[in-house]
């Protein structure tokens, strides 16, 4: 009961890293490109980004708020020690949003200029700050209590080092597997041919950042190195390390949409790892047990979390589906033409809620007003409810008055 | 770890910075609140656009619901940045607050999450989806929006509502015990009236701010029929919730008598418990009884005066209550204004033509932001010294960690480029010719 929340972390945290990384990491290559072909990167990058963007952000909510409700004093140890890390990604996750919210009007190169260099800069500091915060906490580096631990060591040591490059790395290579995919999709060669080769390109650095993570955890974190190198812990490492391999020879033989499930996989494998290799330990001289909140709390997060999955799994689909089968690409077919006025028939609504009469509704409003003033208790939740009906026929009516 | 090691963990810390980081908060919350209430009430007007469009096929309200989906997606994306800076403030500024109470109000701020995840989903779909399915289909991926964003104000809001009249726990050894995560949040007192009085609060800021803009352009001599459809949805949303406002106010300010009394006294600065205590403005007369009158709906009532409690648990007088009056008296005027509107509306089934309606129009909009914030700080510094109401203080929460004048900078910094931002992004899209849109209204019309 006290490690369900845990893996509703760790699978956010898995979800964030390979959709909200992915996102990131297109800032890097936004970057790259001089001339007309980097423009088509460039355009290539903000189209396959732009409606995923906000979703893919919402999974680092989640990891957040779980974390804090199901384990307050771990969540609270760990903001206050990792202060700055984490405050750095905040601040790398507002440069994202604004120059995501900005690139709809930019209408120079110059201008353009500048919004990929905030985006390249927010792609770096907050897969790094948030790798590092992640480094901090695995190296047990975040002693329980308030702001206990050491505000640079824990986020600037060898673990949080490696990684936060990692992160930036990952993100980068997921961010060209996905971009490759997406291009060749839209029948788009070069671009897609361009992202194979960076996508090749990170994959291999990412690998090689990886491949010293041994060395480094053997001096700097040993209780998750042995955690990693025995038991279930070696098996998830094993895992990442081939689905990684098996991610990389299937983008050097350009299948692009098997790829992006096996580098989610190496990912989430990667994670569940470090979940296993930490387990039961939460922080220093903490078990997840002790660190857990009340039973209560724990059902009531999970009631909401599986109520509120049965709404966003669909939904969620319905946009991957959009996107993924090309409904908002620039050449995707024009839908049938809209109805007229007269195909009634069709209409969501009855056209009585367009015969209203405004001085009803403003008798309704006044009525409604009357009884919240002069009431309390349920009499008074009436007349709240009559005066919000009335505003909202009073709108409707002095609006639709003008179109007939 | 035993429990008592645990609770003496965050324990209270020194911390020199206390008034800075609640500045922080403060500023954050600033930057935030005028977006979510574009949150709460701009879709429902855009979804209205759209659905006018579809029962009437005026091409007008089509190129309005597009150009107005654009603003609203990119104003979400602030929205959604400002706000991450909210829950990542919750724990780096206030950790005892999070350690000890997390899990009493967390599930607010999970139900929320998933309210901000499909608000995410399908306002992505209704702006990318234009013309890429169905008129009936799209005007459908509009409902989840609006609903969202009023389920996720709401789960937010629960745990103001928590905040400010705390229950569902018991405190034992400095940890909360025995918690009733459902009851703590949606069974409150608070939570009706907070709930209305910012629902109402968003459609009169979305509404007049949307007015200001083209009240501008009307001034200017713009005044087609592109202006006098958007004025006449955002003039009509805003006028109609004005006067509610008071009342709902009125409520809120019974509530607040009732279960937050050193609250109240501070609206008015009424040092001593008073049988029939009068109300006055700065600067005006005295007006006897009026403060029990307000409060109490009868004029004898005993107001609870700030000596009820020590010194130390009294907020700052002088800021609640000068925000207290900001607010009741821009709200007044607003209502006034807008009744003004309504009424030339009704008799003569257009919009005024007076100059005077028009540059009152203009400052509105500024107008009812700075009356959301004055209503902000009403209650959260109302609220002070305590960061949950009688039971924790605000100092008690506070982090231990150095610095916090060197955030609170930078971030101070972040936000000044962000506003920038958004003006410019704004001016941008107002900016397009009507022309890009007019072609994709007419392609699709013309079919």
């Amino acid at each position: 009961m006290a490690e369900a929340p845990l893996i509703l972390i760790l699978v956010g945290l898995a979800a964030y890293t390979v959709l909200g990384g992915a996102d990131f990491g297109a800032g890097l290559w936004e970057l790259t490109g001089r001339g007309p072909g980097g423009q088509a990167l460039r355009d290539h990058t903000h189209r396959a980004m732009a409606p995923v963007w906000e979703a893919n952000h919402v999974w680092l909510i989640f990891v957040l708020v779980v974390c804090w409700t199901a384990y307050p004093p771990a969540f609270a140890s760990i903001t206050s020690t990792l202060t700055i890390p984490l405050f750095l990604a905040g601040i790398g996750i507002v440069l994202r949003g604004a120059s995501y919210a900005l690139r709809s009007g930019i209408d120079t190169p110059r201008e353009e200029g500048v919004l990929s260099l905030v985006f390249a800069l927010s792609s770096v500091l907050t897969p790094f700050a948030l790798g590092a915060t992640v480094g901090g906490i695995a190296s047990a580096r975040v002693p329980v209590g308030n702001a206990r631990g050491d505000a640079f060591d824990s986020w600037l040591n060898p673990t949080s080092i490696l990684i936060g490059t990692l992160a930036v790395a990952t993100a980068a290579y997921l961010a060209a597997v996905y971009l490759a995919g997406d291009a060749t999709r839209m029948g788009n060669r070069d671009v897609a041919e361009a992202f194979r080769t960076r996508a090749l390109g990170a994959g291999i650095v990412a690998g090689a950042i990886a491949a010293t993570g041994p060395f480094v955890l053997h001096s700097d974190a040993r209780p998750l190195y042995d955690g990693l190198t025995s038991g279930t812990g070696l098996a998830a490492l094993l895992v990442s390390a081939a689905a990684g391999i098996v991610t990389l020879t299937l983008v050097a033989a350009r299948r692009y949409e098997p790829a992006r499930l096996s580098a989610a996989a190496a990912v989430a494998a990667i994670v569940a790892g470090w979940g296993l290799a930490q387990r039961p330990s939460f922080l220093p001289g903490l078990s997840i047990d002790e660190a857990a909140a009340n039973d209560a709390t724990i059902t009531a997060l999970l009631i909401g979390f599986a109520v509120g999955l049965l709404i966003l799994l669909p939904s969620l689909a319905y946009l991957f589906r959009l996107v993924l089968t090309g409904r908002f690409d620039p050449a995707a077919p024009m839908p049938p033409p809209p109805p007229r006025a007269s195909s009634a028939a069709a209409a969501l609504t009855s056209s009585r809620l367009e015969s209203i009469s405004a001085p009803i509704a403003a008798a309704l409003l006044t009525l409604g007003a009357l009884v919240t003033f002069f009431s309390e208790g349920w009499l008074l939740a009436v007349g709240v409810t009559l005066m919000l009906a009335g505003a909202c026929a009073l709108f409707l009516a002095l609006v639709t008055a003008e179109d007939r | 770890m035993p429990l008592d090691l645990l609770a003496s963990a965050f324990g209270p810390v020194q911390q020199e910075y206390l008034l800075e980081a609640r500045q922080m908060q403060a500023m954050s919350f600033v930057a935030h609140i005028p977006l979510v209430c574009f949150g709460m009430a701009f879709p429902a007007l855009v979804v209205f656009a759209e659905w006018r469009h579809y029962r009437t096929g005026d091409p007008v309200y089509k190129m309005l619901a597009r150009r107005w989906s654009k603003v609203m997606l990119a104003l979400f994306a602030v929205g959604v940045v400002t706000g991450t800076i909210l829950s990542f403030e919750l724990g780096l500024l206030w950790p005892g607050f999070m350690a000890t109470f997390g899990d009493v109000f967390g599930l607010g701020f999970t139900l929320e999450g998933f309210s901000f995840f499909l608000e995410a989903i399908f306002i992505a779909i209704y702006v990318y989806g234009w013309d890429r399915m169905s008129p009936r289909a799209h005007l459908l991926t509009g409902i989840p929006v609006i609903v969202a964003g009023i389920t996720g104000s709401f789960f937010v809001i629960a745990v103001n509502a928590w905040m400010n009249n705390p229950s569902g726990f018991r405190l034992e050894e400095g940890r909360a015990v025995d918690v009733e995560p459902w009851g703590a949040l949606f069974g409150n007192s608070y939570l009706a009236h907070e709930m209305v009085h910012m629902y109402v609060a968003a459609y009169i800021v979305a509404g007049f701010l949307i007015a200001s803009v083209y009240g501008w352009q009307w001034l200017k001599g713009h005044r087609g029929r592109y202006e006098r459809k958007a004025l006449t949805l955002a003039l009509t949303a805003a006028a109609v919730a004005s006067p509610v406002q008071l009342i709902v106010g009125d409520w809120a300010a019974r509530t607040v008598a009732d279960e937050q009394p050193v609250k109240l006294a501070s609206f008015e600065d009424l040092k001593e418990t008073t049988k029939g205590a009068p109300f006055s403005v700065p600067g005006g007369p005295e007006i006897p009884n009026l403060l029990s009158l307000l409060a109490f709906h009868d004029p004898d009532a005993t107001v609870t005066g700030l000596d009820s409690v020590p010194g130390d648990d009294q907020p700052p007088v002088g800021i609640v209550r000068a925000s207290f009056l900001t607010m009741v008296g821009i709200g007044t005027l607003l209502a006034a204004f807008s009744a003004w509107y309504l009424f030339v509306r009704i008799r003569r089934r257009g919009l005024p033509e007076s100059p005077w309606f028009w540059r009152a129009a203009i400052a509105a909009g500024p107008l009812s932001v700075i009356a959301l914030i004055a209503g902000w700080v009403t209650t959260e510094v109302g609220r002070q010294p305590w960061v949950v109401y009688e039971v924790m203080r605000t100092e008690d929460a506070v982090t231990g960690a150095g610095g916090i004048p060197i955030g609170y900078a930078t971030l101070a910094v972040v936000y000044l480029g962000l506003l920038v931002a958004v003006v410019w992004i704004l001016r941008r899209l107002a900016a397009r010719p009507m022309e890009e849109d007019t072609a994709a209204v007419e392609g699709s019309v013309g079919g």
